[in-house]
């Protein structure tokens, strides 16, 4: 028999156990420590390297487009090359128009810059540098898609939160899930800040997918303490938190499994994407993805159950219940 | 005793078999008559496509604000791709172009859409006749247009009172009327003619020509349009197609007025003009007035037409029009070495996940693996019949959601054999244990899903763009999830619990009840629930049940089965 499926036996019959709860106040100082690192962070690291907190792509804030024409070769790495000799931190868009056309998109040059740039393709491609055009790009990514899809996520996660409160008849989960969702895109968030990852649209619907992701995995837990609390496998010979604490337990086996099966396709996405492809749109989305299914997974066990624990034992008459067991408990042991 | 659940589960997997059958079939559909193919088709990035440089067209000499550009930008967006899955990418360049790139060849109905302003107006006809037929002469030369005196008055003499009003026409407006060519500049500009002065414009075949009153509503003022074929008051298709609008309720109220004063007319000024960019598209004679605010446009369309017009109006006028200036294929941005390198780290990533189901789970990850072949099936299919008929283009950053998605969809598999492995725990025979289990999962599964079909209901409803693409994905992985843990996955472990293997808790089987420590229950610190306690009554300590040889468990073990789900059946 495995130890695995020994650990989930002594975990669903509480012989043994992690105190999620208990030890709240310590997971508690971990989580403000990320989130102060995730908001303050990328400020640090781009004054440091003097760039922006967070490096938005094209898509977002537009920038500067170099047209080739008449190239010796459609080469697309040529032009990645050029511009990468400029300033490496680019990585520009390169596609071939019509039959003898190369375009490069990159992000917003300076004048200076944009010289060089011109210099750099027209040696790369073996043109005159009059064969070189630039001119500046708008947004594809524009102010009415960001506005449209905050108005969309903020009434999305009050119908949740509401949804959620009818479904567990206690809207201090449905809080507690939505302050762990925000723990989560907050933490995703800081990573392309912290990384210096170019912002790119996929990068945006990998963070709304750890949206889905994060509370979605809190549902799951939160049903179990359901069950525990005020279902029919409630134990009236425990604390409010020593229930809470049992279901977090007795999820823990699914918990694991569950982000393992969700991450080792993302690993292996960021791995490829990393080690053999080197930076590009694989590496930016997976690594924000993954970290994003491992911070939604803590957060559950770690931040959304103890809190929910937590604020229902300072309700008077869990509280009172609670002491009174206690009580017992200390005899029993002695 | 097993036979409801067993003709449940086949039933459970015929609905699935059906299912896929019917994807295929639809699928099979599109393949033969509609253009559709066996694959998904692929977004910018990965296969190239079209890049139409638009720039606007303006007849004045005046210039393009840049919030003009990015109302525009906007608008053609929604005509683009209103359902957001297209991955079309629309954005401006320099201060005046704009640039749509569109996977894939653009047919003209495409380009018609993205270049007309499609501004709508609304003004009462004053006079309308045939318009000359040719300003060309017999000697091929074009006879000069006949000149109108400028000197002639061109304020009214008396102030209208209405849009209908005839004291509108001045003595110069009436001249400039009686020689109108629908081929002159004036004729092409009476798309930004002021709206608040009379107009001279012609239909859009030049075959007759009209003097308008003042625009009385616009396009703005609709709420919402759609197409459709009209039908007679019998319910019979005329086989004519139209544009059904819907005004908001200043429209509604505008609307009204008009119609009212009109109905009361006779001759020409009992019509009414709609225009769209200036050219008079129809103009109807006014038999009642509309109070209800859902005018219809009819005359002349098609089916593609309709449509077109009514998206058209449903989106918004364009500030400015534009004109295709030019018109190009483009590359991949991203090679193909990348979409395959994706590809392949999705297989990697995918053995990774069936080894290590197989390790937590024995022969049973074998479910999982076959859950997930069969949730990759109907996703596929669903993908490429999406991309058939709404034009869904996968993309690189959409394919890694797709990959993602197998951990949501595996979640599923995961809560439920969690349940019925604590079902084994706290003594249940394995059937029982299946049915209890289920019954506990599910209600998490479809709680869990909820939330992730709300996410994608209200995104799908309020985004834009790439975002809205987003939220069709997740609605569509979220449904597949639950259609497979519930017409697969959970039949097809009904049906092993019936076997000898899984039912003896073989070993191998991930569902062993003496690895699963159901035989620990004794000292265990919860209470079991009041009906498995009375089963496990004579179940003795810890060495008693592990000299009991295997046999004996078996028989145990039916026994108990046999007993619990006679309970569960009544």
């Amino acid at each position: 028999m495995s130890r695995f499926t020994q650990l989930g036996n002594d975990l669903y019959s509480g012989k043994r156990s992690f105190d999620f709860v208990a030890r709240r106040k310590t997971w508690y100082l971990i989580s403000v420590i990320l989130v102060v690192i995730s908001i303050a962070g990328p400020f640090v690291r781009g004054g440091l390297t003097n760039s922006p907190a967070y490096n938005f792509g094209i898509e977002f804030t537009g920038g500067s487009e170099f047209i080739v024409s008449s190239p010796t070769s459609t080469d697309q790495n040529i032009a990645t090359a050029a511009v990468e000799s400029i300033d490496a931190t680019v990585m520009p868009k390169v596609s071939t128009i019509g039959a003898s056309s190369i375009r490069v998109q990159t992000t917003q040059m300076t004048n200076e810059q944009t010289v060089k740039v011109k210099v750099a393709l027209a040696k790369g491609y073996g043109v005159p540098e009059t064969n070189v055009t630039s001119s500046f790009i708008g947004a594809t990514w524009g102010q009415d898609i960001t506005q449209q899809a905050i108005r969309g996520l903020v009434v999305f996660i009050i119908l949740a939160a509401l949804v959620m409160a009818l479904y567990f008849r206690t809207w201090k989960m449905s809080i507690v899930a939505i302050i762990a969702l925000l723990h989560d895109v907050i933490i995703t968030t800081g990573i392309y800040g912290l990384t210096g990852f170019e912002v790119t649209p996929g990068a945006v619907i990998g963070l709304l997918t750890i949206l889905g992701y994060s509370l979605y995995d809190t549902v799951v837990v939160f049903d179990k303490i359901r069950e525990n609390t005020i279902g029919v496998m409630r134990d009236p010979g425990k604390t409010f938190g020593q229930q809470v604490n049992l279901a977090v337990n007795q999820t823990l086996v699914r918990s694991i499994n569950t982000s393992v099966v969700a991450a080792l396709p993302v690993a292996s996405i960021l791995f490829i994407g990393a080690f053999v492809l080197g930076a590009g749109t694989l590496r930016d989305i997976s690594l924000a993805l993954l970290i994003g299914i491992v911070v939604g997974t803590y957060s559950t066990l770690f931040l959304a159950a103890p809190m929910y624990a937590g604020w229902r034992s300072k309700e008077p008459t869990v509280a009172k219940n609670d002491e009174k067991l206690l009580a017992v408990q200390a005899r029993a042991e002695v | 005793m097993s036979k409801t659940p067993m003709r449940r589960a086949w039933r459970s997997l015929i609905w699935l078999l059906v299912l896929i059958v019917a994807l295929i079939g639809i699928n099979a559909g599109g393949v033969l008559f509609g253009g559709g193919s066996w694959t998904p088709k692929l977004a910018l990035d990965l296969q190239g496509g079209t890049q139409i440089i638009l720039t606007p067209q303006i007849t004045d000499g005046s210039s393009v604000t840049p919030e003009q550009l990015n109302q525009a930008v906007s608008i053609i967006r929604q005509r683009v791709d209103s359902a957001g899955v297209s991955e079309a990418e629309i954005n401006t360049q320099g201060t005046n172009n704009i640039v749509v790139s569109i996977p894939g060849t653009p047919d003209q109905d495409t380009i018609n859409r993205i270049e007309a302003s499609a501004k709508l107006d609304f003004r009462a006809v004053i006079e309308t006749s045939q318009a000359a037929v040719s300003a060309v002469g017999k000697d091929g030369k074009a006879t000069p247009a006949p000149s109108v005196n400028p000197n002639l008055p061109s304020t009214p003499s008396v102030k209208p009172t209405d849009a209908s009003d005839p004291a509108w026409v001045t003595p110069l407006l009436q001249a400039q009327y009686d020689v109108f060519d629908c081929k002159s500049a004036a004729a092409q500009d009476a798309s930004y003619a002021p709206a608040d002065k009379p107009l001279i414009t012609c239909d859009e075949t030049g075959a007759y020509k009209f003097l308008l009153g003042p625009v009385e509503v616009t396009g703005s003022q609709i709420a919402d349009a759609t197409s459709g074929v009209i039908q007679t008051s019998q319910g019979s298709s005329t086989g004519q197609w139209a544009v059904y609008m819907t005004f908001d309720a200043a429209g509604t109220k505008a609307f009204a007025q008009v119609t009212t004063r009109l109905a009361g007319l006779t001759g020409a000024r009992n019509q009414f003009a709609i225009l769209l960019d200036g050219k008079v598209i129809s103009a109807p004679a006014t038999k009642s007035a509309i109070t209800d605010g859902k005018p219809q446009i009819s005359g002349g369309f098609t089916q593609q037409s309709a449509k077109t017009l009514a998206d058209q109006l449903k989106y918004g006028a364009l500030p400015i029009g534009f004109k295709v200036q030019s018109s190009d294929t483009i590359s991949a941005t991203l090679g193909s070495t990348q979409l395959l390198n994706g590809l392949l780290a999705g297989l990697i990533g995918l053995i990774l996940v069936i080894v290590y189901s197989l390790i937590q789970y024995r022969t049973l990850g074998l479910v999982t693996v076959f859950s997930l072949a069969v949730a990759a099936v109907i996703t596929y299919l669903l993908v490429t019949i999406l991309s058939w008929y709404q034009g869904y283009r996968l993309s690189l950053a959409g394919v890694a959601g797709l990959i993602v998605a197998i951990g949501i969809t595996a979640d599923s598999f995961i809560v439920f054999f969690e349940r019925t492995r604590d079902e084994l725990r706290e003594g249940r025979g394995l059937e029982s244990a299946v049915e209890t289990g289920w019954r506990r999962a599910i209600r998490t599964i479809i709680a869990s899903d909820a939330v992730n079909f709300l996410a994608a209901l209200v995104l799908f409803i309020l985004a834009v763009g790439n975002v809205r693409g987003f939220a069709l994905t997740l609605g569509l992985t979220t449904v597949v999830d639950l259609v497979v843990v519930a017409l697969f996955t959970h039949p097809v472990l009904a049906l092993l619990a019936q076997t000898n293997f899984f039912a003896a808790g073989h070993r191998l089987s991930g569902l062993d009840p003496q690895a699963l420590g159901a035989v620990y229950r004794g000292r265990a610190q919860f209470a079991p629930s009041r009906e498995v306690r009375a089963a496990k009554i004579a179940s003795a300590s810890k060495e008693a049940a592990k000299r009991q040889t295997i046999a004996e468990r078996k028989a145990a073990m039916s026994n108990e089965a046999g007993a619990d789900f006679g309970k569960a059946e009544n």
